[in-house]
C-alpha cells in the first residue's frame, strides 16, 4: 500500500478504501454536519424539497445547529431565519442546538464546536461555513460546503470530495513574545498567494506548531481558506488528546482515531520556517495574502481596531491583548467580541497583572461586545463594531476583501491581537515589540 | 443541460470574492423561499467596488437602469481564483438569480465551483488564457459546450476552454441530487 498523508488517510477509512490517491473523486461518510443562521435556512429548504417535508434528519447526534451570525440585531429577517432554525430542531429533536437568548447559546460555531465536545480526531466534520477548517486543528478533515451540499448531507449522511494534495507547512522553534500564530499563518498566505492552496489540504506540522496551545493552532488551521486550501490539518499530540479528552463528555464522549502522515507520504509542496527569525506581519487591504511586516508600514494612521471573530476571538487572544493594554489607553474606537459565551466569562476570570480582561480592556475605553461573529462579516446595520463607512482598521479577523466588515470603501488591515492592541493605543499601525519584550 | 450559452458579457478581474458577489448584509433572504431568492438578483455584484465592475472601463454597474432583479447580461468573465471568501451557496445563487448562465475564468475558488456544480445553478467554466482583460464588457458571446469553444461575436475571436471534466455528469443532470437519482444512489422524493 502506498504511503499516505493524514488527511488521505481519513478520506479513505470513510470512504471504506484501503488507499485513496490525491485528485479521485470519492464518496465519503460523514461525522458531523454543522450549520447555522445564515445558512441553516437554505440547507433546510434543500433538504425539504428533496428528501420530502416530513423527512427526518440522516442522524440527529450527527447534526449540530449553531446560531451565530447576525444574533444581536433588530433585522427581522435575520431573527426570522434563527426561528426557521428554532422549529426544524424542534420537529428533529435535534439534541445539540445552542440557541439565542438561552443559557446554551454559544457563539461563534468554530470556537463553539471544539467547547461542546463535537471536534474529533480523525472525523470528517463539515460545515456551511468556509471556515470550518478551523477543526483541523483536532487532526480531523475539516471543510465548509454550501447549502446543496449540507442538504444533501442532512438527508444521506454521504458527500463526494475529490482528494486533496497536501502541502506541508512546517515550523521550527518556539515563538517570541512578540509573535502570535496569526502572525505565521499571515506569513504563509502572503508567501503562497490567496490561491496557493487552491483545491489542497494544509499541514502545519513541526515542533513550532506543538509548541502552541490549541486555541492557537485552531487560528493556523482557520486561516488555510483563505490561501483557498480544502482542509488545515495538524497532528495530534497530548495537547490536542487532553482538549478533546476534557470537552467529549459534553457530546457523549464518542471515541476517536489518531491518523499521521507516513514517512514517506507524498507532499505536493513543501516549506519549512524558522519561527524564530520571523517579525510581526500585517495583511493590507484588501487581500489576505498582501503582506507586509509591521516594520514596514509602521506609523499608518487608523480610525479603528477590533479584536473578536473564531480566529481572534479567543481567550489566547485576549490574554495577548490584554498584556499590551495593561495600563495604557487607546487612542481609536476599540472593540472587543468573544467568540463564545465561555470566551466571555474568561474576561472575567482570567487575570493579567492582577486584574480582570474585562477590567483592563473597559480601564483602557475599549468597547466589549457579546459573544456573536458581529462585524468580521459586516452583517446588518446595527452590527456592534460595523464598518458603516469609509474608514481604516486594524483587526484580529480572517478576511479583508473589499466590504467584508461593511463598507466597501473601507480599509481592513489583518494582523495579531498583539499588534492591533498594540496599534490601538497609539492610534497607527504600531510594532507590538514596543510593548512586549 | 443547454449546450450552447449566447449573451453579453459582464467582465470582472482577480479574486472575486463571495462579499463582492453578494455581501453578508443581504445573506438574511432564503433562497429556498422563492420571493426572497429574486432579491439575490437584485443585490448580485453590488459589492464590487464600482472602478472594478464592467472591465475595462470599469463604472458599469451590473444592472441597467431600468432592471430590478435580471441583469442584461448572461455570461461573466473572470480572472484567476472567482468566487473566493465563504462558502455562501448565496454567490451563485445571486448571479444566477440575475440570469447568469455561465462563468468562465482563469480557474475558481473550491467552494463556489462546488456550489455551482451540485446545485446546478450555473456552468463554472476555465480557460487556458486570461481573458478578463481582452474581452469587454457588453460584448456579444456564444459558449459551445458541445466543442468547448468561446467565440466572441463582437470582435470575431475564439478562444478554447477547458473540459468540463469529471463534474460534466453532474452538471448534465443539473445537480449534485439529480446525480445521484440518475446513477441509483438516491431514490426520488
Amino acid at each position: 500500500m502506498s504511503a499516505m498523508t493524514m488527511s488521505e488517510k481519513i478520506l479513505a477509512k470513510h470512504a471504506g478504501r484501503e488507499a485513496v490517491n490525491p485528485g479521485e473523486n470519492v464518496w465519503v461518510d460523514v461525522d458531523v454536519l454543522m450549520t447555522h443562521d445564515v445558512c441553516g435556512p437554505g440547507t433546510i429548504g434543500v433538504f425539504k424539497k428533496h428528501f420530502g417535508q416530513n423527512a427526518k434528519v440522516w442522524d440527529r447526534e450527527k447534526v449540530v445547529i449553531i446560531p451565530d451570525h447576525y444574533i444581536f440585531t433588530h433585522d427581522v429577517m435575520a431573527n426570522r431565519n434563527v426561528d426557521v432554525l428554532r422549529q426544524f430542531v424542534k420537529e428533529q429533536d435535534l439534541p445539540y442546538f445552542y440557541d439565542v437568548g438561552t443559557e446554551k447559546y454559544k457563539g461563534v460555531c468554530h470556537i463553539a464546536l471544539p467547547e461542546e465536545g463535537h471536534t474529533r480526531p480523525g472525523e470528517i466534520l463539515f460545515g456551511t461555513d468556509s471556515h470550518t477548517c478551523t477543526a483541523g486543528a483536532f487532526g480531523e478533515f475539516a471543510t465548509g460546503i454550501g447549502n446543496t451540499d449540507a442538504g444533501f448531507v442532512m438527508g444521506t449522511g454521504k458527500l463526494w470530495l475529490k482528494v486533496p494534495p497536501t502541502m506541508r507547512f512546517v515550523f521550527h522553534g518556539n515563538l517570541p513574545p512578540y509573535l502570535m500564530a496569526k502572525d505565521l499563518i499571515l506569513a504563509v498566505i502572503g508567501d503562497i498567494g490567496v490561491d496557493g492552496a487552491t483545491y489542497r489540504a494544509m499541514e502545519f506540522d513541526g515542533d513550532g506548531v506543538f509548541a502552541l496551545n490549541i486555541e492557537e493552532r485552531m487560528t493556523l488551521c482557520n486561516m488555510a481558506i483563505e490561501a483557498g486550501g480544502k482542509n488545515g490539518i495538524i497532528p495530534v499530540d497530548d495537547v490536542t488528546r487532553k482538549y478533546v479528552n476534557d470537552r467529549g463528555q459534553r457530546s457523549g464522549n464518542k471515541p476517536y482515531t489518531e491518523y499521521r502522515s507516513d514517512a514517506d507520504a507524498q507532499f505536493i509542496f513543501e516549506k519549512v520556517y524558522d519561527v524564530t527569525k520571523l517579525e510581526p506581519v500585517v495583511a493590507k487591504p484588501h487581500s489576505p495574502d498582501n503582506k507586509a511586516f509591521v516594520s514596514e508600514i509602521q506609523g499608518t494612521k487608523l480610525d479603528r481596531a477590533y479584536i473578536g471573530s473564531c480566529t481572534g476571538g479567543k481567550l489566547t487572544d485576549f490574554r495577548a491583548a490584554a498584556k499590551v493594554l495593561q495600563g495604557h489607553t487607546v487612542k481609536i474606537d476599540t472593540f472587543i467580541v468573544p467568540a463564545t459565551t465561555e470566551v466571555a466569562k474568561g474576561l472575567d476570570t482570567e487575570t493579567v497583572g492582577g486584574k480582570s480582561l474585562r477590567d483592563i480592556f473597559l480601564a483602557a475605553g475599549a468597547q466589549i461586545g457579546d459573544a456573536s461573529c458581529a462585524a468580521c462579516l459586516g452583517g446588518p446595520s446595527d452590527t456592534f463594531g460595523r464598518l458603516n463607512a469609509p474608514i481604516s482598521c486594524i483587526s484580529t479577523t480572517n478576511r479583508n476583501f473589499p466590504g467584508r466588515m461593511g463598507h466597501k470603501q473601507a480599509q481592513v488591515f489583518l494582523a495579531s491581537p498583539l499588534t492591533v492592541a498594540a496599534s490601538a493605543i497609539t492610534g497607527v499601525i504600531e510594532d507590538p515589540r514596543n510593548f512586549v519584550a | 443541460m443547454q449546450t450552447v450559452i449566447e449573451g453579453k458579457a459582464y467582465v470582472l478581474g482577480d479574486n472575486i470574492d463571495t462579499d463582492q458577489i453578494i455581501p453578508a448584509e443581504y445573506l438574511t433572504y432564503n433562497p429556498a423561499i422563492p420571493a426572497e431568492y429574486k432579491m439575490f438578483g437584485k443585490f448580485a455584484l453590488c459589492g464590487v467596488p464600482p472602478d472594478q465592475g464592467g472591465l475595462p472601463k470599469g463604472h458599469v454597474p451590473f444592472h441597467g437602469p431600468d432592471d430590478e432583479f435580471i441583469a442584461p447580461y448572461t455570461i461573466i468573465i473572470g480572472g484567476k481564483n472567482f468566487g473566493c471568501g465563504s462558502s455562501r451557496e448565496h454567490a451563485p445563487i445571486a448571479l444566477a438569480s440575475a440570469g447568469i448562465v455561465a462563468v468562465v475564468a482563469e480557474f475558481y475558488a473550491r467552494i463556489f465551483y462546488r456550489n455551482s456544480v451540485n446545485g446546478g445553478y450555473l456552468v463554472p467554466l476555465e480557460t487556458e488564457t486570461r481573458l478578463c482583460e481582452t474581452i469587454c464588457t457588453g460584448d456579444q458571446l456564444r459558449i459551445d459546450l458541445t466543442t468547448h469553444e468561446l467565440h466572441n461575436l463582437t470582435t470575431g475571436d475564439k478562444w478554447s476552454l477547458r473540459p468540463l471534466g469529471e463534474v460534466a455528469p453532474i452538471i448534465e443532470a443539473g445537480g449534485v441530487f439529480n446525480y445521484a437519482e440518475k446513477v441509483g444512489m438516491l431514490k426520488k422524493a
